[in-house]
């Protein structure tokens, strides 16, 4: 176990390398600066900026600066807002982003669960098709039209909730509902077929033919072995979690991580790009790690060797 | 003379498919008296299977339907009970060996537990109790440590030693029937000579009578007292094994006899088989349905359904050659052999 953590623990260092690396020549490639915004700019002045910020460096000089500031967590001052450290800027956004995922997370797992049961316990009933209805609706329309359409509704309409910002769990809903909502429906699914190929299995009928009855079938034995599919789609739920979150905390106005994420590309913000990017890059890596091994104890047959890949 | 445990009468079972209704079971009759061993033998798809899973109301409805018939446990009938009612039953007064050990344990339950839970589901016994009965049981079919595997996953044990776990799960709650629907047939050859083994000794060591449901007649004739053959849903002949093994009479078991395989066979000896396939379960064939398979069908055989014709006191088979006017047809010589071969094999093989 000690001896696979620390192997993974090697590919997350090699995976980030390779993230920072195409990270660093993507944002030479793309065109502009930090500054072109600024429209009167003397050129001495960006000529100094410029130099303050080592921009004139060859690119090799530049690559080995970021890959040692990178290494030491010091991602330096943001290149767009004067006397804000990059660090700063994520450790007051982060713990935003971290309730409004937390809390997507949680809608998608126990929406998406509740329903994949519910589906597969009524199969070919009305329960069933009600479900998987709005199981598929929720995969195909895109969060940022959910969104807009609850914005629209539940808040301007109906005036249940607050239309945008971050002053309370109040506005959390909207936003974290329409992240969730597309894994809610994946994850339905997932268990709803999982759940109904294990009751087809012989098991099933052994726990039948033992006398157990129709519920502590499902609770003792089906639900458990029907979920781990859905444990090994944790890992992209993050992934995907993160990624919804870019989009929907520009629609909500929300000050998450995301949203500086997001700006800080449009503004060629190199240091904040970097900064989130390894952030970022660290929590996916980890989330998967962390994954693997909840599978473990999960899955009695997995067992974590060196070996494994 | 041993009491009456088990009567099926008339049992029909169809399934509701798109192509329309299958009629799996086609009214079977039976008995089964306490420490008896029945064997019911056929081909794929006779309907061994949906019998014995209908014997505890396995059989899911829909697509299943109950058709008609009667199964009289110690004397109460079990069709019309609840699934509430059933489960006092399953496991406890009826239990089942399935046939494939890789997939009929829970692959993220410890063995342990799943043998417990049954006992504490039909036994008013302590944790402690049931643990300690779980490890008598695992001792009892021949699993070395049992103490250690108490704790293991099933994916720990190789096929034979799952398919032991099985049985210990089947005789926790000590059933008054067992009912084993081929037990052996997913295991390698010296494994399941083990395992019938087991079950020998489960027979002689208890007064659990015993369905055994297999498709090869070998096996019968070391572990039956009494055989049922059953070819589309139907049996077509029931006896002692001596009946059926000594004085066949329907030409279906013929075939069966004749098609067993037997390696001391002359090289020039081709290994019989019976031609044809079986009828469609949704139409069933007017007359006798083996008719259009049995070189010996008269024209009667497709114009009616034979009746259960009594041979002996105990012996029955379902075919018009039984008719006091039909030709005598002698056991085909082929058969004989077989049979001759095969009884002397079965002889070493009890020694
Ligand atoms: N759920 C079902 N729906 C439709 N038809 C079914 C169903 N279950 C069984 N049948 C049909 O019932 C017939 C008898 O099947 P059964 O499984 O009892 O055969 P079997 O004698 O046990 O064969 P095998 O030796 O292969 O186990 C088959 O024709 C099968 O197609
Ligand atoms: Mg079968």
């Amino acid at each position: 176990m000690i001896n696979y953590i620390l192997k993974r623990l090697m590919y997350i260092l090699i995976a980030l390398f390779v993230i920072v690396t195409v990270t660093f020549f993507l944002m030479r490639l793309a065109p502009g600066s930090p500054f072109a915004s600024e429209r009167n700019f003397p050129p001495q002045i960006e000529e100094k900026l410029n130099e303050t910020y080592g921009l004139n460096n060859p690119w090799y000089i530049q690559y080995k600066d970021y890959l040692i500031d990178t290494a030491s967590f010091n991602f330096g001052e943001s290149m767009k807002y004067k006397a804000r450290s990059t660090n700063d800027m994520i450790s007051e956004s982060f713990p935003v982003s971290l309730t409004l995922g937390i809390e997507a997370m949680l809608l998608a797992i126990g929406f998406g669960v509740l329903a994949g049961v519910i589906a597969a316990l009524y199969h070919n009933k009305f329960p069933d098709y009600l479900a998987t209805t709005i199981a598929v609706l929720g995969i195909s329309v895109p969060s940022f039209i959910l969104a807009g359409l609850m914005q629209y509704f539940f808040a301007y309409k109906l005036g249940l909730f607050p239309v945008s910002g971050w002053k309370g769990f109040n506005y959390s809903i909207l936003p974290a509902l329409a992240i969730a909502f597309s894994h809610a429906g994946f994850i339905a699914k997932l268990t709803r077929s999982s759940m109904l190929e294990q009751n087809h299995s012989e098991y099933v009928k052994m726990a039948r033919a033992k006398g157990l009855g129709k519920w502590t079938i499902v609770f003792r034995h089906t639900l458990r072995n029907a979920l781990l599919p859905v444990i090994t789609y944790l890992g992209p739920l993050t992934a995907g979690v993160v990624t919804g979150s870019f989009i929907i905390e520009n629609i909500f106005a929300i000050p998450g991580l995301g949203k500086h994420f997001v700006q800080s590309i449009t503004n060629r913000d190199y240091t904040v790009i970097m900064g989130t990017t390894v952030f970022y890059s660290i929590i996916l890596l980890f989330a998967i790690l962390i994954v693997d091994i909840l599978y473990t104890f999960i899955d009695p047959r997995i067992k974590l060797k060196g070996a494994k890949k | 003379m041993a009491k009456t445990i088990l009567e099926v009468k008339d049992l029909k079972i169809n399934f509701k498919t798109y192509a329309g209704l299958v009629h799996a079971v086609r009214g079977v009759n039976f008995d089964l008296k306490e420490g008896e061993t029945l064997a019911i033998v056929g081909e794929s798809g006779s309907g061994k299977s949906v019998t014995s899973n209908a014997l505890m109301k396995l059989i899911p409805q829909p697509p299943g339907i109950y058709a008609s018939g009667q199964i009289l446990f110690n004397g109460r009938d079990l069709v019309p009970l609840s699934d509430k009612e059933m489960s006092k039953v399953r496991g406890n007064d009826i239990a089942m060996i399935f046939q494939d050990p890789m997939t009929s344990l829970n692959p993220t339950m410890k063995v342990g537990r799943q043998i417990t839970e049954v006992i504490l589901q039909h036994k008013k016994v302590s944790k402690a109790d049931a643990k300690k009965r779980a490890i008598e049981l695992l001792t009892q079919v021949g699993i070395p440590f049992p103490e250690k595997r108490y704790n293991q996953y099933p994916h720990e044990f190789s096929g034979g030693m799952r398919q032991r776990v099985v049985i210990a799960i089947a005789l926790a709650a000590d059933p008054k029937l067992l009912i084993a629907d081929e037990p052996t047939t997913a295991l390698d050859v010296t494994i399941q000579a083990q395992i019938l083994e087991l079950m020998k000794e489960i027979q002689k060591n208890s007064k659990t009578s015993i369905i055994f449901i297999t498709h090869d007649l070998g096996v019968v004739a070391n572990v039956a007292d009494r055989v049922a053959v059953m070819y589309a849903g139907q049996i077509v002949e029931y006896g002692t094994v001596d009946d059926i093994f000594y004085n066949p009479k329907h030409p279906y078991t013929w075939g069966l006899l004749g098609s067993m395989p037997d390696l001391d066979n002359d090289a020039d000896e081709l290994l019989r088989t019976i031609p044809g396939s079986p009828p469609d379960l949704i139409h069933p064939p007017r007359g006798d349905a083996f008719a259009a398979r049995n070189e010996y069908a008269m024209a009667i055989d497709y114009e009616q359904e034979p009746p259960m014709f009594q041979v002996s006191d105990t012996h029955f088979a379902k075919t018009w050659l039984l008719h006091p006017d039909a030709p005598k047809i002698p056991l085909p010589a082929a058969v004989a052999k077989r049979i001759e071969g095969y009884l002397a094999k079965g002889a070493q093989a009890n020694d």
